[in-house]
This record gives C-alpha cells, structure tokens and sequence, in this order.
C-alpha cells in the first residue's frame, strides 16, 4: 500500500506491505539508519521514534499505522551540523557511549515533559535498555538539557 | 589526595607538569556520529548484489548428524548453500582458530553442543530465508549428553596455583571456616547484535577476501579467516565498524560469524551479510563461564587467615575457546585481595555437550572474586567480627606478597579504597529514610582487584604495535585497539597529544581496518589504555624527538610540514617488558601483572518480605584505576560495569533445558532497565603506575568484579540468611529464606491468620 507521512518535517511517500515494520520502512525505504533494531520485540526501545509527539517502538507499528502521522527520527533533531540542546548534553556528560541505544534514548528523552526530577525520568526512559552507562551519565545530560 | 568525598578530580601532583588534556572530559571522537545517528553499524551498511545469509544450527545437544536433506520440491534457486565440504574444497581447515583448534566452523558428522552451526545459506531477498532453512532437514543419532558441568568428567584445561605450606597452615589454624558458592552465566547482552558482511575482491574466487563487522579484535579474525579460507595474510583484510558494545561478546565469537559470511560470499561471489537477530544471538554465542567454587580458610581467632585452599571449576561448553586464560584469571584472584601465606588453588574448566563459554568483562575474575568476598562474609560470620575489620586485618599492602609469589610494589591501594567506599556510602545515607514497614534493609561490602593487561608473559607474546604518523593538521593514530564504546579513541588521543603538547583536536585515528594499521593485540583485559597507550605515548615521545624541541604547538605544525614535504612520517612502536615483571607460566609464580586496580563496593539492598524480590538501593563504587585519563569516560565505565555486576546479582538468569537456552529473548532474559538501577555513587582514586600512562592502570573490568557479593552480603545482614548462589531471583531467596525463625516474623503469614 502507499503510506505518506510527514518525516523529520518534510512530507515522504512509500509503497510498502501494510504490515512492514516502520523499524524497516525507515530504514529500508527512506534510508535513515539512525533508527536502530536491539530486539525487534518492543523490550529495548533502540528503534523509538517519535510518532505524533510520542515516544513509539518502531519495531513494533506496522507501516500503515504511520499513514499521515509525523515522524520524526534521531537524523531529525540536528539542525545543519549544529547538535540538538539534548544531543549536545548527551555528548557532553559521557551518555553515549557505543550508541547503539543512544538514538533510541534521545528520542525518549525528547519525549520528557519539562525540568523532570529523576522519577519521571526514570520512569520515561524505563523502556530503552542501555548496558554500557549504568544510566547514570543519561540522567545527567537529561537534566542538564531539560533543566533540574 | 582530594577531600573526603570530594567529587573525582585529576589531583595535580607537585612533580608533574600540568597537563593540559590528560585528565579533561573532552568531547567523544566519534561522539557527534553517533549522536546524529550518522554513525554506521554493520547492519547499516549495503552493498551492491549483496545477499543475506542465515545459518543452521543443531537441535539436538550431541549427536551423530546422519543426513542433511534439502527438500528437492522446494525452489532453491537464487540459494546459495554452504557447509563443511566447502572449506576443504577451498583449501582451507575447518577450526575456529583460538587456543586450540577442536571447534569446527561447520559441524561434520556430529554435534556437540545445541545451536551448533552445520549448514550455511544465503539469498538476495532477506524473507527467503528463514523459507530455505525449513526446507533442509537433518537427521541425528543422538547420543547422552553431559550438561551439568559439577557432574562431567572431561578437563578441558586445568591450573595449579601453590605456596607455602598447607597442611602447616591449617594444623597452625584456630578455626576452620568452609563455603561452596555458585554462579550463573551471563549474556554479555551488547545492543548491537553479532554481524559481518564478507565481500570477496571482484577479480576473481581465490583472490581474497573482505570481512566487515562489529568486533573487538580484528586480528583475531584476519588469522581465523586465513587458516579457513586457505588465503595468505595479506590477501584477508578485516575491518572494524562502529561497534554497538562488546563486553566480551565480541572478542572470539565474531571469527566465527565472519568464517561463516565469507565462506558464503565466496562461494556465491557476492557479498553477503549475516547479522544475527536478538534471538539466535543469545542462542548461539558465548556467554559467562558458570562457576562452583568451594573454599577451605584457616583462621586464627583474631581473623588472620593461615590456610587457603580454593577449589574452582568453570563450565566451558563444548570447546576450549578461551576457557583456559579465563580460568587462569580465575585463578589468579580467587583468594581476593588478601595476604595468605599457605595457599593452593586448583582450577578445571570442565567439558559439557552446551554452547561453549567464553569472554565476557572481567574473565573468571568476577566469579572468584565474587565467591572470596561472600566467603569473607561467612568467615566474619563465624568468627563473630565485623567483616570490615576481617578485611582490613588482611588486605594486600604494598610490600605484601600475592598467591602467585609477586611482592606487591607500586599502587596498593585495598585500605584506602576500602575506607574511602564506606565513609562515601554512610555519608550519602546518612538521611535515608528508615524502609517501608515489613521491608528488610541490609548493607553488605565486597573489596576486590582486578590485573590489567594480559596475565604473566602473555603481553611478551603478543608483542603488540602502535603508532603514530604526521598529517597535515596534526597527527593520525595507527592503532588496532577498538574503539567499542569504552572511549578508545578518545583516551589515545588525548595520551598522545598531551605528549606531543599538541590540541586534541590535532589528533585523529586511522579507520580499524588490517590494512591500514598494525596489530596493537586484542581489545580486551583492561589493557588498552595501560598497555596500548604506553606504546602510543612512546611513540609520541619518539616522534616529539624526531621533531626536535619545540616550544607551542604551532611550532610543532611548521617543523612537520617541513617535513612531510621529504614523505610520509610515521613511528611505530612495540611492546616492552618493564624489567621488573617476571612469571613462569611453569610454577605459576611470578607477577601475574605489572599493576592492579583496586576497588570496592558498599550495597544497600532491600528486600521484599512477600514477594522475596531484592533491590539494590544504593551501590558505593571506589575504584583506584591510577591515573583517569578521561574522568567522564572512567565514571561510565564504572557505572556501566558496575550495573552489569548487579544485573548478574539480581536479574540475569540463563535457563538451560536440553542443553538449549529457553530464555532466548529481551522479555526473559532481564537486563537492568533505569527502574531496577540504583544511585551508582563513584569515586575515582588515582595511585599512579609508574609502568602506565601518566600513571594509569587498567578500569574496564574491575569494576564488575565486586557487586555481585556486595549485593549477596547486603541479603544476608538484612535477613540473616546466606545466599551462596547468584542470580539472587526471588526463588533462591525464598529458599533460604523459608527457615522456620524467618517463616514466623514473615508478614504474608501474618496476614493470614
């Protein structure tokens, strides 16, 4: 089927099978990599995209599922070289470290709601796996880009 | 020395220049890559015409394989199928080289172990596959399998330590104190999973051979490559990509996923891709050796110890892998960091019909570390003194002498991390809220140490290489290290410019590829700073000398354009023995290491009365790692080790049933997540080497050694139960916990009453 959707702000359209993974469809059909598979089943959040505002498992919403949603992936969030506020603290406090999570991470954490203590924090990251930071350099760059 | 609990800090040292970039939180190397998602992974990368390949594997724990049939009314065009007929008809030999050549890349006519590779395919359309893989059909004669390792009998490799006297130490000893404490295995659980694409040179089959992929050794899988593509050296050229975690994981394995891609690629003269999924990943690669390891102290009443004997045996699964060196670093700390005059380890990895073990951080240590400090626990216990001080009366200090003879010179540091660990710890807690009603609390520490570098002579025979060559903009660093995550090429880079007094922004490092740069051994054992950034930093001195004296970085610049203009520039440099380190691989005596990081950890865990779950709260970690060349880097390494040891404390559990994991999958095996986390407080001591780097030491591993009986030791002083296994799941601590004194005070009986 033809999906169209809105991808990291500019308007996209593909010929996929319904049920394609968007996991796949980003990766296969519109060419961004960022987008990472850990599991492919919903457990590590390395695939997590923003649909609609929403922290999402990719790996998990089939393609048409996606049909006029905006999507916005990691390979969004740096304006021309100039790192995002969360990118630059996720750099600066030692939160990525092999970056296999790391695109995945910084999409949940954009999902944050403003200034969080570390319980929502916690709580919103919950769902990506990282086995390299222990999490702590991750809350310290959340912090410092979403404010204490 | 920095204030009680001050916040880690290079601490200038009044004999030491100020340094300019050692000791900075500078930005990762290849930070922005990987934060923009531009970095690429081994998945991430296509190649023209290239296909997917997908492996066959056992399902029978040890057989005969008495067919292989394809199923003749199924389409298998556009296939390409491989198995062990293939490599001999290549020339080559079919063993996964490593220590000993007994494991073969494809299963001839029988399986040892479940998920054992014996038949290779591949196609262009990635869905086909798992369609071909059921359309092959193989028939075994099983045969009985050994899959409980305290019951098999077959040594894959044993090891010996001795010193002094035994039978005297006990006869000398006031009490005798026995424990038996067992380990799980554990996944390495990198995200990234297991992947290679091979691309074999477009002139031609025997031409040669390109392997890509995620790894920690490249040269590990250029010589396997060799021997099985029957190919010289030069004509295999392995190159690194961006590496998604390895911990281990990607230390021998990935020779034999890229044997497996290139055998495909070579047959279909296209390139072929074979990334494992989550599943087969935690199937078929290697994981944690399990453990049982029984100890036998003599003490005198006032806790000196007198008498060790340390029994070790290791689960190896069905090959040698690198079973033999983890059991050799097993053995080396399996009496934890104390002074013991009478010793004697022995050491087996025993041999079952399961997927073989092999590297994971930390290398046997963690397992004999983590029975030595649950074992202090119970010693303290049974003497009725306080566990801090049974450690301190017999921690290593300098001029001590370890189980393997080596007189302790430089950096000792057990009593100040130790005392550092528990003033942190208090003072961190000091206004924690008293636990829910019903909840048990408890406190437990483990001290431990960690070799950095390979063991005895084992970095003699490596005879590694690094070096350097002048660009335009600087210099570039020609380095086989890899970078996987741990800050490799952040670390080196800022060794070598502080010894060039030179930016860190001058200075960049070659792409991981056998083509381009030398054999610096494998990136693992704590050794890559300590040992790999010694040659740089040497080769950096070289080149400074070469360059002749110059006063600014600018400086600098002039004299190496001058003279770049004459040719290329390049220092390599090698490995050399400090004079001092001495070991017999014979007696087994010796400097096991020519320095060791030292730590400990303070846990505070709760208990759940009802449902049995532990929770580690609060986890103190005070590593003494020498010199933190990168402070930020060291704390990550700290913190991500650290959780690691909890997670195999707490949560992660193989289950094994027929000799196959049924626990193949992210839902079940359980990794920590941020809600399972505890505050991971660390601080940094820094007792320099003089042997490393601007005095540094090796932190990768250390850290991994010490929670697990931490967490063990905080269950027992919140219950007054001794848990002896790990992982501590809620049923093992409802065994233990289930006595009747515990039954009664127990509020789920209470509620039914």
């Amino acid at each position: 089927m033809k999906v169209s959707f809105s991808l990291n702000g500019k308007p996209r359209k593909v010929k996929v099978a319904p049920m394609k993974r968007l996991l796949d469809t980003l990766r296969e059909e519109c060419g961004l990599t960022g987008t990472k598979e850990g599991c492919g089943e919903g457990e590590c959040g390395a695939c997590t995209v923003l649909l609609d505002g929403e922290a999402v498992n990719s790996c998990l919403v089939p393609s048409c599922q996606a049909d006029g949603a905006k999507i916005t992936t990691v390979e969004g969030l740096a304006s021309s070289k100039k790192l995002s506020k969360i990118q630059r603290a996720f750099l600066a406090c030692g939160a990525a470290q092999c970056g296999i999570c790391t695109p995945g991470m910084v999409m949940a954490a954009c999902a944050l709601p403003k200034r969080p203590s570390l319980d929502p924090i916690r709580e919103g990251l919950a769902g990506n796996l990282c086995r390299c930071t222990g999490y702590m350099k991750i809350y310290d760059a959340v912090e410092e880009a979403l404010g204490k | 020395m920095p204030k009680r609990g001050a916040k880690p800090k290079a601490k200038p040292k009044a004999e030491q220049p100020r340094l300019r970039t050692v000791g900075k939180n500078v930005d990762r190397a290849e930070g922005v890559d990987k934060l923009t998602g531009q970095a690429r992974y081994i998945d991430d990368l296509v190649f023209p015409d290239m296909l997917h390949g997908a492996t066959l594997r056992s399902t029978v724990p040890r057989g005969r394989i008495l067919e292989v049939t394809r199923d003749p009314a199924f389409d298998w065009s556009g296939f390409t199928v491989v198995d062990h007929r293939d490599i001999a008809e290549g020339g080559g030999r079919n063993v996964v080289a490593m220590i000993v050549d007994d494991q073969p890349l494809l299963a001839e006519n029988e399986v040892r172990h479940q998920a054992e590779p014996i038949l290779l395919i591949a196609h262009a359309d990635r869905a086909r596959l798992a369609e071909g893989l059921k359309h092959v059909t193989i028939r075994y004669q099983p045969s009985e399998a050994v899959l409980d390792f305290e019951r098999a009998e077959t040594v894959l490799k044993e090891i010996g330590i001795a010193r002094g006297d035994l039978d005297a130490g006990f006869a000398n000893a006031e009490i005798i104190v026995e424990g038996i404490y067992r380990t799980g295995a554990q996944e390495q659980l990198y995200l990234e999973c297991n992947g290679m694409i091979a691309v074999p040179d477009a002139d031609g089959e025997r031409s040669g051979m390109t392997v890509y992929g995620s790894m920690q050794c490249p040269y590990y899988v250029q010589r396997a490559l060799e021997g099985l593509l029957g190919l010289p050296r030069e004509r295999v050229r392995v190159v690194q990509t961006t590496t998604g975690g390895g911990f281990g994981g990607k230390e021998e394995y990935p020779s034999v996923i890229a044997g497996h891609a290139a055998l495909l690629a070579r047959k279909a003269k296209k390139p072929v891709k074979l990334v494992y999924d989550r599943h087969e990943d935690l199937l078929a690669t290697t994981k944690r050796h399990p453990s049982i390891i029984r100890h036998r102290t003599g003490l005198l009443r006032d806790g000196t110890i007198v008498a060790s004997e340390i029994d070790l045996k290791l689960d190896g699964g069905a090959y040698v892998t690198l079973s033999p060196v983890v059991l050799s670093r097993a053995c080396i700390h399996a009496t934890g960091p104390y002074r013991c005059p009478n010793v004697r380890v022995r050491g087996r990895v025993m041999q079952t019909h399961t997927p073989p073990a092999g590297a994971f951080r930390g290398f046997g240590a963690p397992q004999s570390q983590f029975a030595a400090e649950a074992h202090m626990d119970r010693i303290a216990e049974a003497l009725k003194i306080d566990p801090v001080e049974l450690r301190r009366k017999n921690l290593l200090r300098t001029g001590d002498v370890t189980a393997t003879g080596q007189t302790l010179k430089d950096s000792v540091t057990a009593e100040e991390v130790l005392d550092r660990a528990l003033r942190r710890h208090e003072k961190a807690l000091r206004k924690q809220k008293a636990p829910k009603p019903g909840v048990l609390r408890g406190r437990g520490v483990s001290l431990f140490f960690h070799g950095s570098g390979f063991t005895g002579g084992g970095e003699v025979k490596l005879a590694s290489r690094a070096g350097l060559e002048l660009t335009k903009k600087g210099v570039r660093l020609l380095v086989g290290s890899t970078e996987i995550g741990q800050g490799t090429r952040t670390m080196h880079a800022q060794i070598v410019a502080e010894t060039l007094a030179i930016p860190y922004a001058w200075v960049e490092t070659a792409d991981p590829d056998t083509r381009r740069v030398p054999d610096s051994g494998p990136t693992v054992a704590s050794r890559t700073c300590m040992v790999v950034g010694g040659i740089l930093a040497r080769a950096a001195e070289k080149l400074r000398a070469e360059l002749g004296d110059y006063d600014s970085p600018e400086r600098f610049r002039e004299r190496a354009r001058v003279r770049l203009k004459s040719g290329p520039v390049k220092v390599i440099e090698e490995y050399r023995r400090p004079t001092d380190v001495v070991w017999s691989d014979e007696t087994y005596q010796g400097d096991a290491y020519g320095a060791y990081a030292w730590g400990c950890n303070v846990a505070e865990v709760e208990i759940d009365p009802v449902t049995y779950q532990a929770r580690c709260t609060h986890l103190t970690a005070v590593i003494d790692i020498g010199k933190a060349i990168h402070p930020i880097l060291v704390e990550g390494q700290i913190e991500g080790g650290s959780l690691q040891g909890i997670g195999w404390a707490l949560y992660e559990e193989v289950v094994m049933r027929d000799g196959k994991m049924q626990n193949a999958q992210l839902t079940n095996y359980i990794i920590p997540t941020t809600l399972d986390t505890p505050r991971i407080d660390v601080e940094i001591v820094e007792n320099p080497y003089p042997g490393g780097p601007f005095g540094a030491k090796g932190v990768g591993e250390c850290p991994i050694d010490g929670p697990a009986a931490a967490v063990v030791n905080a269950i027992f002083a919140a219950t007054g139960r001794r848990l002896d296994e790990i992982p501590a799941t809620p049923e093992r601590i409802m065994k233990v916990m289930a006595g009747p004194e515990v039954m009664e005070r127990r509020p789920a009986k209470v509620s039914v009453q």
